[in-house]
């Protein structure tokens, strides 16, 4: 997903010469075709991601877009203050891009893994969070990231995610896609771990359970209608992410389904809330933390055996 | 040289931006007065003599741009922006009422003339050294002077910009650090080594030079050499005095944020009217 996030960057920025990337000393054998054609517009602050997102911010209030561009937590977490104060709060047109969030960094640690982004950068104000699920989604975010006038988080996928989609999407900042319909739950995904809850829905079905798919590539401005949607018409919830359990996506649908009431069964499918220990490959540690698709499909199970 | 009657009229308008500081103080009955004053001469030779600006068109594209890294200077920014006519001076008088256009750290959305919103120290020179990229590569001549704090340089942040400025050769970037020797925890040897200034600029790519930052004819002569050298950003030590202007708290750490008794209030303006009478 990485590779196609900057080719479809660089697609744009030759129609938009006012999209720069400022970068902290990364992106190797991935950015160099920006690099190479608009070197005007190519940063390298090296490895000094305060200075990024500051500058970053500089660039675009003078009337440019700005895109920060790195490794999980490095654009995130090292310069959050530059991010609240100087992007946030100047409403700076800055677009901030991570490369394999959640576990996708796997064996390299946990400096190295996202598990905490959805939730600090859902809590800051005016900024908009995109997590894509395939590469469908992730070429259509990376056109409304530049459409959309303001601060952007974008978590990126890491290497060959596969399809989640058939065909052509409407993709809408704000609105998620349905992927499958279903009468008996729905299990809500955001990013690259929704194929997962796709092949548990496959799962369940084969068990007699009907179960509706939801992309929220958009995990704010959250889907308020969709989530209620479902609530109302499969009468109960599950939501998956590669996260956290605490504050992401599952903190939002929760936020949403009780203010609105009614008391539908819900489960958050995610990270424990506990720094990674075991050493492994990416898939081996989703497997390990319970999101196998038979994983999946089984939590979901015991949620509507208990509402029985 | 600096002709006498110049020096006189900018000695009138950096009094007025210390008036301007004293009202902000008197209406909101507190605030960052220190390094307000300390900065005065140096944000009067700013806005009335080296910033090509138009205060009737603050959005003006070619306009030279100032960050305020250390926010809680706001006072002294407001004081000049009102002396310079970017808006009313009776806007002053409403700082500290609820609602008002003037937080205690600029709020570039909320007055015409703010550039960057600050208040976390270590922010501004990152801002900008990007707004600074931006115009070259727009093609407009526009500068982007910056007004650091002593104390603010202890900030990591800093250092990763200086040394980005340096290496993407940022000729339109001039900082200015306010070396009044004092910070909120107490006098900056005591807290911080922060010399050789000049000599840490350099190592990061910079031009520098030492100026008087009270003495108009050395802050002219300095920012009017600027840029020091081709294809360097500028740094300029301003070595000034805390509290600047009043004589009874010159120099005192307890100064860096003042909730002035009314008798100290009283003798503040009787020594800014003495500075007038001085002035003749």
């Amino acid at each position: 997903m990485r590779s196609l996030f900057n080719k479809v960057l660089l697609d744009i920025a030759e129609k938009n010469d006012r999209i720069y990337m400022v970068l902290a000393d990364i992106g190797y054998g991935e950015i160099e075709g920006f690099a190479e054609r608009f070197p005007d517009r190519f940063f390298n602050v090296g490895v000094a991601e305060q200075n990024m997102t500051g500058v970053a911010c500089g660039v675009a209030m003078e009337g440019n877009i700005a895109v920060t561009y790195s490794i999980a937590n490095f654009p995130t977490l090292r310069c959050l203050e530059q991010i609240r104060n100087d992007v946030c709060y100047h409403k700076a047109n800055v677009k901030i891009v991570i490369i394999g969030g959640g576990l996708a960094y796997g064996a390299l640690g946990v400096s190295h893994q996202a598990t905490e982004d959805l939730a600090i950068m859902r809590a800051l104000p005016d900024m908009v969070v995109l997590a894509p699920a395939d590469f469908a989604e992730a070429e259509a975010a990376v056109h409304a990231m530049i459409a959309h006038d303001g601060p952007v988080y974008y978590r990126c996928g890491y290497k060959k995610e596969p399809a989640l989609h058939g065909g052509p999407i409407d993709f809408r900042i704000g609105r998620a896609i349905q992927v499958r319909d279903g009468s008996d739950l729905t299990l809500i995904g955001t990013g690259t771990i929704t194929y997962r809850a796709f092949e548990a829905a496959g799962i369940l079905e084969s068990q007699g359970v009907k179960a509706r798919v939801l992309s929220m590539h958009t995990v704010k401005p959250l889907d308020r209608e969709a989530v209620l949607a479902a609530a109302r018409e499969t009468r109960a919830v599950v939501t998956v992410e590669e996260h956290n359990v605490l504050g992401g996506l599952g903190g939002a649908v929760a936020e949403v389904l009780a203010e609105a009431g009614g008391g539908v069964p819900f489960l958050r499918v995610g990270l424990p809330d506990s720094y990674i220990h075991l050493v492994g490959s990416h898939n081996w540690l989703l497997d390990h933390y319970g999101f196998a698709p038979q994983a999946i499909a089984a939590s979901a199970r015991r949620l509507l055996e208990g509402r029985q | 040289m600096l002709k006498a009657a110049e020096e006189l009229e900018l000695k009138r308008k950096a009094l007025q931006v210390r008036r301007n500081i004293l009202r902000l103080i008197k209406a909101g009955k507190a605030g960052h007065v220190g390094g307000a004053l300390s900065m005065a001469e140096v944000l009067t030779a700013l806005y009335f003599r080296v910033m090509k600006i138009d205060p009737a068109r603050p959005d003006w594209p070619e306009r030279d741009r100032l960050v305020v890294s250390a926010g809680h200077k706001a006072l002294v920014l407001y004081a000049a922006l009102a002396a310079r006519g970017y808006f009313e001076e009776k806007l002053l008088d409403t700082y500290g009422s609820l609602g008002c256009r003037l937080p205690g750290h600029p709020d570039m959305h909320k007055l015409p003339g703010v550039e960057a919103s600050t208040g976390a120290l270590g922010h501004g020179l990152s801002i900008a050294g990007g707004m600074a990229l931006g115009l070259r590569l727009s093609g407009l001549p526009s500068r982007v002077f910056v007004v650091m704090g002593d104390g603010e340089l202890a900030e990591g942040s800093n250092w990763e910009a200086a040394a980005a400025a340096g290496h993407h050769k940022l000729e339109n970037l001039v900082v200015i650090v306010d070396r009044n020797g004092l910070q909120i925890s107490g006098p900056t040897v005591e807290v911080m080594t922060y010399e050789p200034l000049e000599e840490r600029w350099k190592a990061f790519g910079w031009a520098t030079r030492r100026m008087n930052g009270h003495d108009f004819g050395a802050i002219l002569k300095t920012l009017g050499e600027t840029p020091f050298e081709r294809g360097k950003p500028s740094a300029i030590v301003a070595d000034t005095v805390k509290s600047k202007g009043l004589p009874f708290a010159e120099g005192k750490v307890e100064y860096h944020y003042w909730k002035p008794p009314a008798e100290e209030l009283a003798q503040a303006e009787r020594d800014l009217a003495e500075i007038e009478r001085t002035l003749g």
